[in-house]
């Protein structure tokens, strides 16, 4: 028989455990269960490492937090939900302070906070530059403290059991085993985050594949504004390893072939020797990552095997500052780059990110889905609109997972615990599906590995920094053909027992989606907002375009995307001004 | 250089193999490639059935140790070129059992975690409202190389008490509990010292120190373990000559 908790929470890194976390505390009686497809300590949260914002000093307000954060989305974020997100997230952050998160500390013992992108105010808290490390850690040991959280470890979930318009659990098989479970539950909450392997180069982890989205998207969900995909100026050249935001606002300089800081030309300010915020090195990512663009354009970057590149220079800082705030950049370029931060430059370029978009949810975490709730990268609420800024995300996961997980427990708690007949045999029928994959052979299959390698390629050429329309369309026509091929995919490995083919065939399929989600929604925004950027629509167009696109599965399989207005509360479209 | 290597690589499929055998792979030797490069490479190109965990490719998440030419190592963060011209011998873990090809089974290392209690222990919780608990940089300092354990669990690979008594709560558990024992804002010390003390804790320990020297992350649990020995019997000494006083002391104090 199937196994039943009242609340499942999907996905173990920062929104979904401080989800599961809010679940206990909300309502003790209920039974709340964390499935992960990796041990949640691993998760991806373990790798952000700027910071995380939270209006701190007293010279700061939470409307000038809301500020930034609206203009830096390009006005493309809902205002309320941007509003709630800054007055909770200092909340949010001193809570994991209680919990034991390592924050930077000034000399009197009080918490430290740093400039970043995009931001007016110094407001990033950070736990030297491993923040997401820690926090996740922290969040994980604390998570032990609730006995009453059950965790799937190394589950990976396949689907989202839906009757009637409601969600009512998942099925998930168990790695070591190959073990197809029915798990249901009155409510769902996906943390799964983000899908940066569907491009080529990105600063994602291997296990970041979307999985999350196309789970809501088979099951009736719609995804929010998909076609806004952050570019981190930084990525490290062959690996796309983060060189994060912090090195430059602890006051590195972004250098061209010529030695020349380069964003003075692209409507960023002028530079100086000390950071400025808001300007130059401290402007907002896609303006940033679009300035590098030009720059290739012009032959200002240096080639090298891995593709062209700028120069980060962080050696005027000295190994003392780099050491205390900077240890983990030192230590990623000394093995990663063979070079040494602290006397040699370190070659960067843009690399995948963020996802803007994701899951379409209230400010509550609840999406049009009944009992599916979504948080972190994985939901789009919108607080980031069509540019997040650097260190927004994880208070997110905080706030929204917090949110997400209160909203869910009261709805949980409203139901008996009974699910439809129809359910269970779905899980069945899902188990057969996921048995006869396994044991599927076939003849002169195409390599998963090889239809992913496309897929990405297919996604850089068609939706990269700069899109047309040309190219939109060319990417949707490859993509239908990669589908095409996707049915012909063959597994090797017919074992039950840790079977990442298995897996890996599973993850290709939610990418597909994804991919042809980002597409479709990219080719219908004819204007250029923030992160979407369209030659052939080159200005922004509020008369047609001040609204998030939903892209919802239709019953052929096929997508179809429409539109919903932006919440404006209190900062009517302006304009984005950084640097003057 | 050469432009390959051989990856020999230990592959055990449950119920078809008795026992591990080796199986080699040739795979591109290039500059900056990790041993884990070309375990993807293998996986992609030569062979999809071999199974392995791997997931940030930064060092950070604690997925990929393995043991590399008889080392305990995460597979991200240790070079091809480093090995040249090979072969490589890649190996699962050591101490754990494995579950398939170079994937080991964890749970005993998830099991003991939460028993020392890695969590902040407070008899009162203050409102968040009220603000941060203050914390000088010198008092972060006295707690915070243990903070930096990313429960890859070389530390265990490299332990020779583990390998002998599996008991043992082991390096990272007790270099966890003693991250929270030595925080300024931790008042558990008392509850997790019943665990520490025990035979399976601290006193397990023979101090070889291996643990501490393929800590990728600059951990020295052998450090902790030392340490909390020390305090450990003093404390027991105080506890000989006045028995309620030092209870007390004891939950302010530790480490």
């Amino acid at each position: 028989m199937a196994d039943y908790h009242d609340v499942v929470v999907v996905g173990g890194g920062g929104a979904g455990l401080r989800a599961a976390i809010a679940v206990a505390e909300t309502n003790p009686a209920l039974r709340v269960a964390v499935i992960s497809k990796v041990y949640p300590m691993r998760s991806h949260t373990v790798s952000a490492e700027g910071g995380a914002a939270a209006v701190a000093a007293p010279d700061d307000t939470l409307d000038e937090h809301a500020y930034d954060t609206v203009s830096g989305s390009d006005w493309l974020c809902d205002q309320d939900a941007v509003e709630a997100f800054v007055a909770e997230a200092p909340r949010e952050l001193l809570r994991l302070e209680h919990w034991g998160c390592p924050w930077s500390r000034q000399p009197d013992g009080k918490i430290a906070v740093r400039a970043f992108g995009g931001m007016k105010k110094k407001r990033t808290w950070f736990a030297a530059d491993r923040t997401g490390f820690h926090l996740l850690h922290t969040l994980f040991q604390t998570a032990l403290s609730y006995s009453d959280i059950v965790r799937y470890d190394e589950w990976y979930v396949t689907k989202i059991l839906v009757d009637d318009g409601r969600a009512y659990g998942v099925v998930a098989i168990e790695l070591a085993t190959g073990r197809i479970e029915t798990i249901t539950a009155n409510a769902v909450i996906l943390c799964t985050g983000g899908c940066g392997r569907v491009f080529p180069f990105t600063t994602n982890a291997n296990i970041k594949t979307g999985d999350g989205m196309a789970l809501a998207y088979r099951a009736g969900a719609p995804l929010k504004d998909m076609e806004f995909v952050q570019y981190h100026p930084t990525g490290l050249p062959f690996t796309g390893i983060l060189i994060t935001e912090a090195a430059r606002a602890e006051g590195g300089w972004l250098l061209n072939k010529d030695g020349y800081r380069y964003l003075q030309d692209y409507d960023l300010g002028t530079p100086t020797p000390e950071p400025v915020l808001r300007n130059m090195e401290l402007g907002p990512r896609d303006r940033l990552s679009q300035a590098f663009v030009h720059e290739m354009e012009k032959g200002n970057t240096i080639d090298t095997p891995y593709g062209p590149i700028v120069n980060l220079d962080l050696r005027h800082l000295g190994a003392k500052l780099i050491d205390l705030k900077l240890p983990f950049v030192r230590e990623l370029c000394s093995k990663y780059q063979n070079i040494d931060p602290v006397t040699e430059l370190v070659p960067v370029r843009p690399v995948v990110h963020y996802m803007m978009g994701g899951v379409h949810t209230d400010i509550r975490g609840a999406t049009p889905l009944e009992g599916l709730y979504a948080a972190g990268e994985v939901a789009c609420v919108s607080i980031n609109g069509a540019n997040r800024l650097g260190s927004n995300s994880l208070p997110e996961c905080l706030v929204f997972g917090n949110r997400a997980g209160r909203a869910a427990a009261v709805f949980a708690a409203r139901y008996h615990r009974e699910v439809p007949s129809s359910i269970v045999a779905q899980g069945r029928d899902e188990a057969r599906r996921l048995a006869a994959e396994l044991g599927r052979r076939v003849e002169g299959h195409q390599r998963i590995a090889d239809i992913r390698t496309e897929m990405q390629a297919t996604m850089e050429n068609g939706a990269g920094i700069y899109r047309d329309g040309d190219s939109l369309t060319k990417a949707a026509h490859e993509l239908a053909e990669l589908r095409l091929r996707f049915r012909h995919a063959g597994i090797d490995d017919h074992s039950t027992n840790f079977n990442t083919e298995l897996i890996a065939w599973l993850e290709l399929g939610f990418m597909l989606d994804v991919a042809e989600c980002i597409i479709d929604s990219a080719a219908l925004r004819e204007e250029s907002r923030g992160a979407h950027q369209r030659t052939d629509f080159p200005a922004r167009d509020d008369e047609r375009f001040l609204a998030h696109s939903l892209v919802r599965r239709q019953p052929d399989g096929s997508s179809r995307v429409g539109y919903l207005p932006v919440t404006i509360t209190r900062w009517p479209p302006g304009e984005r001004i950084y640097g003057r | 250089m050469a432009t390959e290597i051989t990856l020999e690589v230990a592959r055990y499929r449950p119920g078809v193999d008795s026992e591990p055998v080796m199986q080699s792979y040739q795979v591109p030797l290039r500059e900056h490639w990790a041993i884990l490069d070309g375990l993807t490479y293998v996986k992609d190109h030569l062979d999809g059935t071999l199974s392995f965990r791997w997931s940030c490719r930064m060092g950070i998440c604690g997925s990929c140790g393995m043991t590399v030419n008889g080392e305990p190592q995460l597979s991200c963060a240790t070079f091809l070129t480093d090995y040249a011209p090979g072969p490589i011998r890649v190996e699962p873990l050591h101490n754990f059992p494995v579950v398939r090809d170079l994937v080991v089974d964890i749970d005993d290392f998830m099991t003991k975690l939460p028993k020392v209690k890695p969590w902040v222990v407070r008899e009162v919780q203050s409102p968040v409202e009220e603000g941060e608990y203050l914390q000088t940089p010198e008092e972060l300092d006295e707690y915070q190389q243990f903070s930096m354990c990313i429960n890859c669990m070389l530390c265990y690979s490299a332990c020779p008490v583990y390998s002998l008594e599996p008991d043992f709560l082991g390096p990272a558990a007790i270099a966890l509990a003693q991250r929270y024992n030595l925080d300024s804002r931790d008042e558990g010390a008392d509850e997790r010292r019943d665990v520490l003390s025990s035979p399976e804790g601290v006193w397990a320990c023979t101090f070889v120190g291996e643990c501490s020297a393929v800590c990728p992350k600059g951990v020295d649990p052998a450090g902790a373990i030392q340490r909390y020995k020390l305090t450990a019997a003093t404390q027991s000494i105080k506890e000989l000559l006045m028995p309620r006083i030092s209870r007390r002391l004891n939950s302010r104090s530790q480490g």
